[in-house]
């Protein structure tokens, strides 16, 4: 059985957050921008365990604990936030939220 | 001015009693009117008491004695030190008596004359706070606490004149009145400050005392200049020439504020301001020459003024500006003794006329033109025969107090060292207008047929008690009010005289012939005469006469009615252009410069910052973008570095 190299796990947790950072920039739906945040949350979870199983210390995944808590908080607050929005405006298009200025 | 000072502790109330009116008037007068009645002329009156026993107390103190009563400490920087303090000497006990005493019958003659008008307490509240002012000015032992006065009480004349405010002429009248009275008080606050910046730290705490002390030390020329600057003040506040215009007008206020104010107490403030100074005007004769020639020239002036007068207010006014002018011409020569006096007596009188003036305009429904009047004797004979006596008083009739205390002054004009036959002559003439004048007013009013209309002759009456009773009070005032300071060498003499002698040293006109002083009195009496008779044949035996001169001269008589066009030369040369520079200045600087920077910085910001709001779309992923490109420069710095 082959290890898989440390370089693969990297340019994959790389080639995730990319895809996310263009989903929260280019997608229109608010659920679809949320689901971006969440995957590059995850990217850098797979690289914080793929580097401490490489460097054989527990710090990385202890972080990572404390990464998907805090998605999982945030997961709970914007959604409700998005159902509140859309309960008022009856959209989820980024594009017409814009009131927050003037 | 050197004499022993007694501290007292009672002086303060004086002022302060009618101040005490001012709150209460103020501020309970329009629930409690009735109170206000008896209120107003109590406090008042109880001021008289007061100032009644300081003069006693300075009469059993004896001669040159002075009480004072330092209230607190006022302004307390370096060197200087003034205090609020107050002073009763001769002249201020003399000036105070005047103040409360002929205040007070014109305070309780008001009860009946403003009895229904809408704005009672407010009148009072005014009157009192006059009151309040004046005795603060009289009372003054520095000069910054009498500036203080002499401000308050050009304040209260501004209100009363303006009391009736609803009628814009009444309100631009005060404000004529405020504005005159401020270019004379810059020059009154001049002197001040010249006077201060060279007695420096000689006099810090600025009283009469110190001043008089250290008098000596100043240059003629700066004492000339002080006492000169001091004099435009007086101009502005007694309405002297060139500065006398307002006054005139100042008669749109209620006719008792007129016999108080703008008679006989507040326009002489100017006379007691250098009478208290007396001892350094004496140092600059030139200022002495000045006073004593505007006086002449301003009695000459008004009395001819007062010659064509309709309005039976504005003939007094007139007459006041002149008789004014008679109290300078005293202490320009020096007979300030003389100028008080005449002072006193004027008060009397011209309050009495003035007060007359209103029972009859009060009587006639409110009208002022004495050519709709006439014949009033049959119908108002208490204020006919006070108004007579007034009229015999201020014409110099012997016997009455006019006839001793001006020719006083036309002695002192005469012999007085100062003095000439040439200010004595001004003086005698003007004597001789006045007493046309007045017979000629007197003699429109009460004399002949009655000329008013029928619904108004229908209601002419006799004036209630509370305005007769001061009338007649201040009637025999006005009859024996003269005794009191008698030529030299008759009966008891001038005991009035002798009494202010301890405040103006013994600078009078010494030894005059009597063959001279008799003489002097026989022309001064034959000119009254004189102005008596042809008032007579002008306006009683032959009425048709002033019409037929008055066609004879019609370019004299225009010049004179229209009071030498004085009042539209000034509109034309000072008002006129001082409205258009300001005009242009409110236009071209505040509302361009001014303005224009202010208005200018707020858009210049606001121009720019429509421009970076561009950047604000509210779209999030906006925002996300430029997050995303700080966070890659900040980690290509930190990777290429």
């Amino acid at each position: 059985m082959t290890v898989v190299p440390l370089s693969w796990y990297l340019t994959l947790g790389a080639v995730l957050f990319t895809i996310g950072v263009l989903g929260v920039l280019v997608r229109r739906n608010v659920i679809v921008v949320f689901m971006s945040i969440e995957l590059m949350l995850n990217a850098v979870n797979l690289v914080f365990v793929a580097l401490s199983r490489h460097l054989h210390t527990m710090d990385g995944q202890v972080t990572v604990f404390f990464v998907m808590t805090v998605a999982a908080a945030e997961a709970a607050v914007g959604l409700a936030i998005i159902i509140a929005v859309f309960r008022n405006r009856e959209t989820v298009n980024v594009d017409e939220l814009t009131v927050l200025r003037w | 001015m050197h004499a022993e000072a007694t501290h007292v502790g009672y002086l303060w109330l004086i002022p302060a009693l009618p101040a005490f009116g001012v709150l209460f008037n103020g501020f309970l007068g329009q629930r409690a009117k009735h109170l206000v009645s008896v209120v107003a002329p109590g406090v008042v009156g109880a001021a008289f008491l007061l100032a009644c026993r300081a003069f006693l107390q300075l009469h059993d103190l004896g001669h040159g004695a002075v009480l004072t009563q330092t209230v607190w400490p006022w302004i307390s920087a370096g060197d200087l030190q003034i205090d609020v303090a107050f002073r009763i000497d001769a002249l201020s006990a003399v000036m105070t008596l005047v103040v409360t005493g002929v205040g007070f019958l014109i305070h309780v003659y008001s009860v009946g004359y403003m009895g229904h008008d809408p704005g009672y307490a407010r009148y009072f509240t005014y009157l009192n706070l006059f009151t309040c002012a004046m005795l603060i000015l009289v009372l003054a032992d520095n000069l910054p606490v009498l500036f203080v006065g002499w401000e308050g009480v050009g304040l209260c004349s501004y209100l009363l004149i303006g009391f009736w405010y609803q009628d814009p002429n009444n309100a631009s009248a005060g404000k004529k009145a405020f504005v005159v009275n401020r270019i004379g008080d810059a020059g009154f606050l001049l002197g001040l400050f010249v006077l201060f910046w060279n007695l420096g730290s000689g006099a810090p705490s600025l009283s009469f005392g110190e001043i008089a002390a250290r008098a000596q030390d100043l240059s003629p020329a700066t004492v000339t200049a002080v006492t000169l600057l001091l004099f435009v003040g007086a101009t502005g506040k007694s309405a002297q020439l060139p500065l006398y215009v307002w006054l005139p007008d100042a008669m749109a206020g209620p006719t008792p504020v007129s016999a108080l104010i703008h008679a006989a107490t507040m326009v002489t403030a100017g006379v007691y301001m250098i009478a208290r100074l007396n001892f350094l005007y004496v140092l600059a004769p030139a200022t002495m020459a000045v006073v004593a020639t505007v006086g002449a020239a301003t009695a000459l002036f008004a009395a001819t003024i007062g010659l064509m007068q309709n309005d039976i207010k504005k003939v007094l006014a007139y007459s006041t500006v002149s008789q004014l002018g008679y109290m300078f011409l005293a202490v320009g020569v020096g007979a300030f003794g003389a100028g008080i006096f005449h002072l006193v007596t004027h008060a009397f009188f011209k309050g009495l006329l003035f007060l007359g003036s209103g029972s009859v305009i009060h009587g006639m429904s409110g009208e002022q033109d004495m050519r709709k009047m006439g014949g009033l004797r049959r119908y108002m004979p208490v204020t006919y025969v006070t108004f007579l006596v007034g009229t015999l008083a201020i014409t110099g009739i012997p016997g009455l107090a006019g006839f001793f205390s001006k020719d006083e002054i036309l002695l002192a004009a005469f012999t007085s060292p100062h003095g000439s036959p040439l200010l004595w002559a001004v003086g005698v003439t003007a004597a001789g207008l006045t007493s046309f004048y007045m017979f000629r007013l007197l003699f429109m009013t009460f004399f002949g047929d009655c000329r008013a209309e029928d619904h108004t002759k229908h209601h002419l009456h006799e004036s209630p008690r509370s305005m007769t009773v001061p009338l007649v009070v201040l009637a025999v005032l006005s009859a024996v009010g003269g005794y009191m300071g008698l030529p030299q060498h008759w009966l008891w003499g001038n005991p009035f005289g002798a009494f202010l002698e301890p405040v103006f040293g013994a600078h009078e006109a010494g030894h005059v012939p009597a063959s001279l002083e008799m003489t002097l009195m026989a022309v001064s009496v034959a000119v009254a005469l004189g102005g008596l008779l042809v008032a007579y044949v002008l306006y009683v035996a032959r009425p048709e006469l002033p019409r037929v001169l008055a066609e004879g001269a019609p370019r004299v008589h225009a010049l004179i009615s229209n009071k030498y066009y004085v009042d539209e030369a000034y509109e034309a040369l000072f008002v006129r252009p001082t409205v258009t520079l300001s005009n242009w200045l409110w236009r071209a600087c505040d509302v361009g410069v001014i303005d224009g920077l202010v208005n200018g910085t707020a858009e210049a910001v606001g121009a720019n910052s429509s421009l970076w709001r561009r950047l604000q779309t509210g779209n999030v992923q906006h925002y996300a973008v430029s997050m995303l490109f700080g966070a890659l420069l900040i980690l290509g710095y930190f990777a290429l570095r």
